[in-house]
């Protein structure tokens, strides 16, 4: 529409690039400009070729062979996808992480929600108070809280020792990141504790944008509370709370840095294994970047199920409300 | 009865007893049971903070003696002193020499804040690209960006791995530097904060004879402050907190960060808790200072992006 100024294409003439590409002449929506878009883009695309698309490929070529570290490498065929899903040790890592995807789902959103709702009716200065002080713990590091918790979890002197015996009269002695039965309820423990406030900051602007004339035409209706929250509430947060579950469940399968730190490895019986953890000590322990590569395949696909499957369920239950 | 039960009946009772006061229209009844059930919440998530505070102050002799502080009569320079950090910043042989405690603080602050620095430059950049321009590729670039985003990263560990050792930036900053320098999420978070920056501004500043990047710089990048405020602020946590990275490459102690080294004096220090509590402490000043002065910034970065979206 507007003529140029002829000072829009210096950057492009500057850099000794032609003003116009050849092939089919430019559209007429692009415009003159367009080239300095070029030179915005130029960090990302380039670091992206060398530190994203490279290694990505790479990834394919290297689960196809057995390393020794990063310099020596042996084709191998499949035998590498034939070690890991025959190995025990990587269902124990599965299951392991499996389990502590069910509670981040099962156990900690609905709590964060259940904190959301209780939240959200406050006065602000009240609501800002509170949302800090249950978001606090994600400000920090899972190796931070890992190493904090691991002194919590001490036998009869712990804090979450000494909580549970003054308030159950129970579990003063428990020998939580000793006894391979307790290490993942030590683990879930922690995660609740880093990550409820956390998802509760999505629930809560989510809740923030639920319409109150339709609350309201519910309540006028003679709709109870519990009512008012399934049928209006629920279905008005079902966009964020489908993706929060998604997101909670793609990080949860790449759990690695809180069990690390909190078991200082991967704690008796590899009881606080997880997939990552399993990738790690083959790829950096063994020096086997091969089966590293090809764990990490194996993991990006379970997610994409996971994931997909979440997403399927999230569909099929809004032909009910 | 412990005070811990004695205070939950008691709570509990308040409760039975505003019920009873209306027990058709419990409104009181429910506001206050809000309040108890956040204070409950609230007090369960501060708890271990306080307690790590305590606990980094206290002598390794009474650490667990007492939960939180001695009670006042033995609170003296023996119950409570600094002799968890004396020990803490104790120099450490290491086969290249002596390293303090204080060059892990440095490197930690120095990895976070340089990440900081080059990704809020990149990412706004690209989001600018992203934003306000038409060029051929846009649709597919943005479709690539997308599909990066849902990769999970660790697939791509192993293969970096062997390409960091093959180009010599193992036990480099460059290792951790270059590979994040820019990010996808990044650009699309300010692709969002600047679309809605008007074109008529960009416009202007053409007429005026700026250059494109001058636009990019000094008319666009200061109307996104608030954003640029939270990005900051969640970059620099990431690197801050980045365990995996310094942990596979770096070899050399003198170069490790705080994450690292706290890791590794868990295992050392087995039973001085003390020690590697009070480098925790340490470890979470940084962030929590940083989200208190962004704070403000960070929140009307995010409500902002609610108003206009």
């Amino acid at each position: 529409m507007n003529p140029a100024p002829p000072t829009q294409t210096a950057a492009a003439t500057a850099a000794g690039v032609p003003a116009r590409l050849p092939g089919p002449p430019p559209r007429k929506r692009f415009q003159r400009t367009w080239m300095a878009a070029y030179f915005f883009l130029i960090p990302y695309i380039l670091l992206t070729l060398v530190f994203f698309l490279y290694p990505f490929f790479n990834a394919v070529v290297l689960a196809f062979h057995q390393t020794n570290g990063p310099y020596t490498r042996v084709f191998v065929g499949w035998a590498n996808f034939a070690f890991v899903l025959g190995d025990p040790t990587f269902y124990l890592a599965l299951k392991n992480t499996a389990i502590f995807a069910v509670f981040s789902v099962f156990l900690q959103l609905p709590l964060s929600l259940g904190l959301a709702l209780l939240l959200n009716q406050g006065a602000d200065k009240i609501k800002g108070f509170f949302r800090l002080a249950i978001f606090s713990p994600h400000l920090v590091g899972q190796i931070f809280v890992g190493v904090l918790f691991s002194v919590l979890f001490v036998p009869r002197y712990g804090l979450v020792n000494r909580f549970l015996h003054e308030l159950l009269g129970w579990g003063l002695e428990n020998r939580w990141l000793e006894n391979p039965a307790l290490v993942m309820p030590a683990i879930i423990l922690t995660a609740l504790w880093m990550y409820v406030g956390f998802n509760m900051i999505y629930f809560l602007a989510a809740l923030q944008n639920v319409d109150q004339n339709l609350r309201e035409a519910a309540m006028i209706d003679g709709a109870g509370p519990w009512q008012r929250f399934l049928n209006v509430t629920l279905p008005a947060i079902k966009p964020v709370a489908t993706f929060v579950v998604v997101m909670s469940t793609i990080g949860s399968f790449q759990l690695f840095e809180l069990p690390y730190a909190l078991l200082d490895g991967f704690g008796p019986a590899n009881s606080g294994l997880t997939v990552v953890g399993y990738l790690y000590q083959y790829a950096f322990n063994t020096g086997d970047l091969g089966t590293g590569a090809t764990v990490g395949w194996i993991l990006a696909l379970v997610i994409f199920i996971v994931s997909l499957v979440q997403i399927r369920i999230s569909q099929s239950m809004k032909g009910e409300t | 009865m412990s005070p811990l039960h004695f205070t939950l009946g008691l709570l509990a009772l308040i409760f039975i007893g505003l019920f009873l006061v209306n027990p058709r229209q419990p409104r009181l009844a429910l506001t206050y049971l809000r309040y108890v059930l956040l204070c409950l919440a609230a007090a369960t998530i501060l708890t271990p903070f306080v307690w790590l505070i305590t606990a980094s102050f206290k002598s390794p002799d009474v650490l667990m003696q007492y939960v939180f502080l001695p009670p006042l009569p033995d609170i003296n320079f023996d119950t409570i002193n600094l002799g968890n950090f004396r020990r803490l910043f104790e120099p450490e042989p290491t086969p290249q020499g002596q390293v303090y405690f204080w060059q892990y603080i440095f490197n930690s602050l120095f990895l976070a804040s340089a990440t900081t620095v080059i990704q809020l430059f990149f990412c706004s950049m690209g989001g600018y690209a992203l934003a306000k321009y038409n060029f051929p590729g846009k649709t597919a670039l943005m479709l690539f960006m997308l599909g990066s985003l849902m990769i999970p990263g660790m697939i791509l560990l192993a293969p970096l791995y062997e390409m960091i050792v093959r180009i010599g930036f193992v036990d480099t900053y460059w290792a951790l530097l270059l590979p994040g320098a820019v990010t996808a999420f990044g650009m699309f978070l300010f692709r969002q904060a600047i679309i809605v920056v008007p074109d008529e501004l960009i416009e202007a500043g053409r007429i005026d004879g700026c250059s494109e990047f001058s636009i990019y710089l000094r008319l666009v990048m200061p109307l996104v402050r608030p954003m640029s405020g939270a990005f900051c602020l969640i970059t620099f946590l990431a690197s801050w907190n980045n365990f995996l990275g310094p942990q596979i490459f770096i070899h050399t102690q003198a170069k490790l960060t705080l994450p690292v080294v706290l890791t590794q004096y868990v295992g050392v220090y087995t039973q001085q808790y003390g020690v590697f509590l009070a480098g925790t402490l340490l470890a979470i000043i940084p962030p929590a200072i940083l989200f208190f002065a962004l704070q403000r910034e960070f929140i009307s970065g995010l409500t902002s992006g609610a108003v206009k979206g």
